[in-house]
């Protein structure tokens, strides 16, 4: 049972459960007090001791109902009750394989035993991929002796009296073809679907996001859970910066201070607490028809970034700019995405309007602790530009980094003015991937934003 | 942060003898005696904690009965409860021990006092210096100590029933520090050494879901995740909440809170809501659910007021469907 425990614990693990060693402990543990007897009782006290939030709660459950649901296998039983003794013929024919005596008994518990037995032998649970179902099947099917089944049909088709014989076994082979099909299946649900989505995974991370129909909408589930990791990470590490510099080592002057209230005693005790400068991003994204590939995935991480920055000031802008906060703030990430889209999305850029839209309404927001962040390609559609809204921004703000996610050969060509706004900003990065987003917002909170 | 001890109570099922805790079944049974009811899924949790010795984190919607189940469970036990409830800027001072450094500087003035009178007689400096020496340094030393509710709660001799409350309210640094006390059930004081506890108390960490906590918590922890309740399940918790009720109310009323909850709102009504109106309903000596009433009332069960705006409109026909 030890085995079959580890066993299941691989399969949450591949159901993206997380089982540290410790917790494979506690579920032995869990398992020695509550034993096995009680399904129910198995299933919740694992449950209490595997599953640490509310969505491994759900995969554990149908990780649990896969794995310890084996299916009865069912097989014909013997055709006569009276035809129990085989003919001699039959006896020796099938003598040297007992898979065919245990299909011909209609033996289903052995044979499914003897199945799971051949797939530990055969790797079964090796599985990675869904192109290998078929040619697992056939090595597990290889394993138990199937090869052996075939030659006594063939075999028994030639003999004058095999055909009965023959037909039964055929039967039981198909009914063993399906069984073997199924555990396949089941052991590729539990192993592999997980290893697959960590492939995915890596390669969305890479993928350059304003390929050609920008993010599959297959992926795009996967891909706002990806962003939204990762723009908790980047919160987190930010967020315990902040706190450090809230200590503080005795202030002798202040407590010097109060203690003339007490006669010169230092009842009062006062501590040096850094002023922690609070910073506060604005960020300002493009979501106009040459980024809307792009614009999706910038949108979703700037959902993100509003969900666990304190002090976010989003815009979007094609031909006007809007602020955002609102809207992402009482929508989910996909009705907040959309809404700003059906508002203002995939029209003409005009860089030159949307800044003049920006310092008209809401240039005060930018001060010395502000760090404004740009998303966009810089096209501007042969419009002016007005650099010179740029360079008060800059003069304003802390800092000023526009993320662009064409290359930099590109910058310039055609109706770029990245070239040209790349003055007034204290970096300018190509960014494509999420992998590079990542990086480059870290480098950002750790480098412009004061702490 | 508040500490309640409640009166240990003797506990209703020690006085018959049996161990509430031997069973999944005697914790249900145990659990509804003190006035919980509990499903399967949260008694084979609290079984689970109590056997492996290992905290519990219980997760829910605000109002399911999270913080109720630690204090129901320690009236189950007999044991004293605990609470330390969990807010930003919440530190090691205010949660573990703090100095009493008001009294430690009146100590230091006496000290100052009596020195002359003690050292008076000393016939050098060496004399005097050893003699200082002799005298038991007090100023770092249990008397000056300030326990707070996790010092207090290792301190129980005798075990007691632990409830971290809102635990995601805390900063991520405090989280941090907690896992000593939770893995190890000891504490570090610098100055007087660690501080073990000689019965592990029950620990309770409820937590809302404002931030996820992080991998290192979750980890130590079993984690339970309390629902909204099914409309059976709830009609039993109002019963025993709310003992003079008649039964055809309490349904009527069940059935069109779940009623609402189908609806989209900003805070669907939990359990607690529940049972405060069914109290509501009881002290207006209600006999039925009348869509006036419901509507005069109607602020018991939801607190935002587009809800209230939303749900108005709706009350006549929400009543009919059943």
């Amino acid at each position: 049972m030890q085995h079959t425990l580890e066993e299941f614990l691989r399969a949450l693990r591949a159901a993206d459960v997380r089982v540290s060693p410790a917790e494979a402990i506690d579920a032995a543990r869990a398992v020695e007090s509550v034993g096995y007897a009680d399904r129910e009782l198995f299933k919740d006290a694992l449950c209490a001791v595997l599953a640490k939030s509310r969505d491994e709660v759900g995969r554990f459950d149908t990780t649990f109902e896969t794995f310890f649901n084996r299916q009865a296998f069912e097989l014909e039983q013997p055709p006569h009750e009276g035809d129990h003794d085989q003919t001699p013929g039959e006896a020796a024919g099938v003598a040297d394989s007992p898979l065919a005596q245990m299909l011909l008994r209609g033996d289903a518990t052995s044979v499914a035993q003897a199945m799971e037995a051949a797939a530990e032998r055969a790797g079964v649970a090796e599985i990675r991929l869904s192109t290998q179902r078929s040619r697992m099947t056939r090595r597990l099917l290889d394993e138990m002796g199937l090869a052996e089944i075939e030659r006594i049909i063939a075999n028994a088709r030639k003999m004058p009296e095999g055909e009965g014989l023959a037909d039964r076994l055929d039967r039981g082979r198909r009914a063993l073809l399906a069984q073997a099909q199924g555990y396949v299946e089941r052991q590729h649900e539990l192993y592999a679907a997980g290893s697959g989505k960590a492939l995915r995974e890596e390669m969305l991370a890479k993928k350059a996001l304003n390929a050609d129909g920008g993010i599959d909408p297959v992926d795009l589930v996967m891909m706002q859970a990806l962003v939204k990791r990762m723009a908790k990470r980047l919160a987190d590490r930010y967020s315990r910066r902040r706190h450090k510099a809230n200590r503080g080592h005795l202030d002798v002057r202040k407590t010097l201070r109060r203690s003339m209230a007490h006669g010169g005693v230092p009842f009062e005790i006062a501590w040096k607490i850094k002023k922690v400068d609070k910073p506060s991003i604005i960020a300002i994204c493009d979501v106009s028809k040459s980024v809307a590939a792009a614009a999706q995935f910038l949108l979703t991480f700037l959902y993100s970034l509003n969900e666990v920055v304190d002090r976010l000031d989003a815009f979007a802008f094609s031909g006007r700019l809007i602020p955002v906060n609102a809207i992402l703030d009482d929508n989910g990430v996909e009705g907040a995405i959309l809404k700003v889209l059906q508002t203002i999305g995939f029209q003409q850029t005009d860089y030159g309007r949307a800044l003049q839209d920006f310092a008209e309404n809401h240039l005060d927001r930018v001060d010395r602790h502000t760090t404004v962040i740009f998303l966009g390609d810089g096209r501007s559609n042969f419009a002016d530009p007005r650099l010179d809204l740029m360079h008060l921004i800059q003069q304003r703000a802390r800092a000023v980094i526009w993320l662009n996610p064409e290359p930099e050969s590109y910058w310039g060509q055609g109706d770029s003015v990245m070239h040209r706004y790349e003055r007034f900003t204290h970096v300018a990065k190509s960014c494509n991937t999420l992998g590079q987003l990542e990086r480059i917002i870290e480098d950002v909170l750790r480098t412009y934003v004061p702490h | 942060m508040t500490i309640s001890k409640t009166a240990p109570l003797a506990g209703e099922k020690a006085a018959t003898g049996v161990d509430p805790f031997a069973s999944v079944d005697a914790l249900i049974e145990g659990l509804g005696s003190v006035g919980y009811i509990a499903s399967r899924r949260i008694a084979t949790a609290l079984y689970m904690a109590v056997n492996l010795q290992k905290p519990i984190l219980v997760e829910g919607s605000a109002g399911v009965g999270k913080t109720e189940l630690a204090l129901s469970t320690a009236r189950l036990m007999a044991k004293p409860l605990i609470r330390m409830q969990c807010y930003e800027g919440l530190d090691e001072s205010k949660a573990l021990y703090e100095w009493k450094y008001g009294k430690q500087l009146l100590y230091t003035q006496i000290l100052k006092d009596r020195m002359g009178a003690a050292l008076a007689d000393a016939p050098d400096m060496d004399a005097a210096m050893e003699r200082l020496h002799g005298m038991g340094d007090l100023f770092f030393s249990e008397p000056f100590l300030e326990p707070r509710p996790l010092m207090q709660a290792l301190k129980q001799d005798d075990g007691c029933v632990l409830l971290i409350d809102e635990i995601d309210k805390s900063d991520e640094a405090f989280e941090a520090f907690l896992l000593e006390v939770l893995s190890a059930y000891q504490v570090s004081v610098p100055e007087l050494g660690v501080v073990i506890a000689k019965t592990p108390p029950l620990v309770f960490l409820t937590s809302n879901n404002v931030r996820d906590l992080g991998d290192a918590l979750k980890r130590r922890c079993l984690h339970l995740h309390i629902p909204l309740p099914e409309a059976a399940l709830e009609e039993r918790i109002v019963a025993t909440r709310v003992p003079n009720i008649e039964a055809t109310l309490t349904a009527r009323l069940v059935a069109f809170v779940q009623s609402l909850r189908t609806l989209d709102l900003r805070k669907p009504p939990s359990i607690s809501e529940t049972v405060d109106w069914a109290r509501a309903l009881i002290l207006l000596h209600a006999k039925d659910l009348e869509p006036a009433l419901v509507r005069d009332t109607l602020n018991v069960i939801l607190k935002f007021e587009q809800d209230i705006t939303a749900v108005e409109p709706q009350i006549v026909e929400l009543l009919a469907r059943r």
